[in-house]
């Protein structure tokens, strides 16, 4: 694997379908404490790969995500605190 | 008496825990409410190879014990033994899902830090080996420190060898309860995706099932076109499927009161026995078929994986009115009957997005309101056509808009008012889909039968003899009219100043009370009204609809229908209310709002109907 960083990070919602990405950092504080445990017990994490899957129909919310193993889904706002590198191949 | 040993089902969500749950204990569950909170507490019985009992208790699923939901919190209080109606357990089984180890590691690491003695079922091997993925449930046993036992929980695999390992976990002598420092959640994380990829033996990549189907079924134009047509197939189910056995029941119903009128001397018991508790509770029961089908599809959906795909498409729409996608299907349900819908916003993760969903649902047009929509549209509608449309159907379709709307509009208010705050909760895991095994789905059914019935029942059998007993007390002489001289006659009469300025006749306040049992009860109430007072003529429908057509103004139908749409008019609703919310406060302040609107509804198309001079 060569795959290497592109340099800026984008938030989760802006991340493309179809696009691998490693979660830089997430901003727990724009989250309250049940949403925060949520994204926790999601696998949600520093370094880990999450993929855009899918869209919802109307404005394109809420965003389906691979995370690990597992697909969820969460809302658009609820994605915005999560900040992720694209990986490039 | 020594209570029995408690072993509790734990786990993260999808895990498969309820299908393992089935299997270890078969049909016979108690389902119940833990008290003050409305989670469900299910529990069953094993019996060891000795024939010694084990009492089960199915936790709610929980992805950690840092809870994000009331249910989570209810499971950590139980584990933690501080749920009240509920002893600590002797023993934990975890079930995991062996192709989502690296999350589901997280909550058992948790578990066992507890220190009790413990299981661990390594549940849909057969799922993680469609996906490519060979697991080694040794060396999860060495890294975990506790036994691991491949089970295939819908297929019943692994059973014989889980109740062998929980036999000897149970007549091992037990130690006490270690109290750990609890692990930060992060870090469990780690350490559960560590101890998930030593675990793994081989990994082919494999395009997976599941995401095919998601590309088709979450597809932004096809996906809501198949949801539309899934609905469509559930409602033509729930319609055409139930008329048969509907046919039994009200065949049933009138051969018991039949038999009944015939063995009893006529007075005060027999009407009891034959107008009270034989027509309302009949009257009710008739709609079992159309609930039991009703819960069927809502059970499918829910073990297929499907329910979550359809409240992700509907997610935005429901989220303009205050709500969450996962409201959608209860409320879709709520239009053949409100009793499955509510019970079935169980599903809803926030506390406030579930009651205002339990809220609004009695405004869906269910099923028991046609009855009387079809007989005042067919007095006082002209069946003529208006441009390509006859008018008595968009009259029909009207009523439907105004239910709809008056939910939607019910519920962005209720979002903003009584049931502010909370509620940005849509966050949930897409599961793998698979193939639910129909004795899952038999027990779901079931149980639901059973609650509808024992709750919906006794209330309903309760409030018809009530009902009986206001309209049958005093009894009429020669000469006066039962339905004037009773209780209810005098109820009537003070409904009757209460509802005269939104335009109904005496007729419509006499049939009010009585609508209460279920809506369509005021069709047959109206049709007495006239027997009682025509007695020679036969109340044919058609009929009905001639004498309701000159005796009723067409303000007062309308204002009528209007009241229909609204009106909180169905104890079992009101029933369910309680038993979902656990109390009195809500379903009061249901009845009463719904009240309200119903009667400003009237209210407004009566008096725009008489300026409108129609």
């Amino acid at each position: 694997m060569n795959a290497h960083f592109l340099s800026e990070s984008v938030s989760l919602d802006q991340l493309a379908l179809g696009t691998k990405a490693h979660v830089s950092s997430i901003d727990w504080d724009q989250l309250d404490r049940a949403e925060a445990n949520r994204l926790k017990h999601f696998g949600f994490d520093e370094g880990v790969t999450v993929e855009a899957l899918h869209l919802g129909p109307f404005g394109r919310d809420p965003i389906a995500i691979r995370v690990g193993r597992m697909t969820v889904a969460i809302r658009r706002r609820h994605a915005g605190a999560v900040h992720v590198v694209p990986v490039a191949r | 008496m020594t209570p029995l040993p408690l072993v509790a089902v734990a786990g993260s969500p999808n895990a498969g825990k309820s299908a393992l749950f089935n299997a270890l204990t078969g049909a016979r569950q108690k389902v119940a409410n833990y008290p003050g909170v409305t989670v469900e507490r299910k529990s069953g019985r094993l019996m060891l190879a000795d024939g010694r009992p084990v009492e089960l208790v199915d936790l709610p699923g929980a992805y950690s014990l840092d809870p994000a939901s009331p249910d989570e919190a209810v499971t950590r209080d139980v584990l933690l033994g501080r749920q009240k109606g509920e002893r600590q357990p002797d023993a934990l089984l975890i079930v995991l899902d062996a192709s989502n180890l690296d999350n589901h590691l997280r909550f058992a690491l948790q578990l066992i830090e507890l220190g009790l003695p413990t299981i661990v079922a390594l549940n849909m091997v057969d799922l993680a080996r469609r996906d490519g993925l060979e697991l080694d449930s040794n060396e999860l046993e060495k890294a975990l420190g506790v036994p691991v036992i491949e089970t295939v929980a819908v297929r019943r695999r692994g059973i014989p060898e889980l109740q062998a390992a929980l036999d000897d976990m149970i007549s091992a002598p037990r130690c006490g309860v270690h109290k750990h420092a609890p692990s930060e959640l992060l870090q469990l994380q780690r350490r559960a995706r560590e101890i998930a990829t030593a675990a793994v033996i081989r990994e082919t990549p494999v395009r997976r099932w599941t995401h095919r189907l998601d590309g088709v079924l979450l597809h932004p134009v096809v996906g809501p076109m198949i949801l539309a047509a899934i609905m469509f197939v559930m409602f033509q189910a729930v319609f055409a499927w139930s008329q048969v056995p509907v046919d039994w029941i009200s065949a049933g119903v009138s051969w018991l009161s039949g038999a009944a009128t015939n063995a009893l001397p006529p007075g005060l018991l027999r009407s009891l026995i034959v107008d009270g508790a034989v027509a309302g509770v009949g009257a009710v029961i008739t709609f079992l078929p159309q609930i039991l089908i009703l819960f069927f599809f809502i059970l499918l959906l829910e073990g297929t994986g499907y329910m979550v795909r359809a409240a992700f498409l509907m997610d935005k729409l429901m989220h303009g009115a205050g709500l969450s996608g996962r409201a959608f299907i209860p409320l879709l349900s709520s239009f053949a009957c409100a009793v499955p819908g509510i019970m079935a916003t169980r599903t809803i993760d926030d506390p406030k997005d579930r009651l205002t969903t339990i809220l609004v649902a009695p405004l869906m047009t269910c099923s028991a309101r046609l009855p009387v929509y079809t007989l005042i549209i067919a007095a006082f509608i002209p069946n003529r056509a208006v441009g390509p449309v006859g008018l008595q159907g968009l009259v029909m379709f009207g009523l439907y808009v105004a239910g709809i709307t008056g939910a939607l509009l019910a519920a962005l208010v209720l979002r903003r008012g009584v049931l502010k705050g909370g509620g940005g909760g849509f966050m949930m895991e897409l599961p793998k889909y698979q193939w639910p095994s129909l004795k899952d789905v038999a027990i779901g059914l079931l149980t639901r039968a059973e609650i509808f019935l024992k709750r919906a029942g006794t209330i309903i059998l309760g409030t018809t003899v009530i009902l009986w007993a206001l309209a049958s007390v005093p009894q009429a002489k020669p000469g006066e009219k039962q339905s004037e001289i009773s209780i209810a006659g005098h109820i009537a009469n003070g409904i009757d100043t209460v509802v005269r300025p939104i335009g109904f006749n005496h007729d419509i306040s006499l049939a009010l009370l009585p609508a209460m049992a279920a809506r369509e009860v005021a069709v047959s109430a109206i049709a007495t009204v006239y027997s009682i007072d025509a007695p020679d003529d036969s109340a044919g429908a058609a009929s009905l609809t001639d004498r309701l057509h000159h005796r009723w103004p067409l303000p007062t139908a309308l204002a009528f229908l209007a009241w229909f749409v609204f009106a909180p008019q169905c104890i079992s609703t009101i029933a369910v209310t309680r038993r979902e919310t656990n109390g009195w406060k809500w379903p009061l302040f249901m009845i009463s709002y719904l009240f309200l609107l119903a009667y400003l509804a009237a209210g407004a198309t009566y008096w725009t109907a008489v300026a409108l001079g129609l």
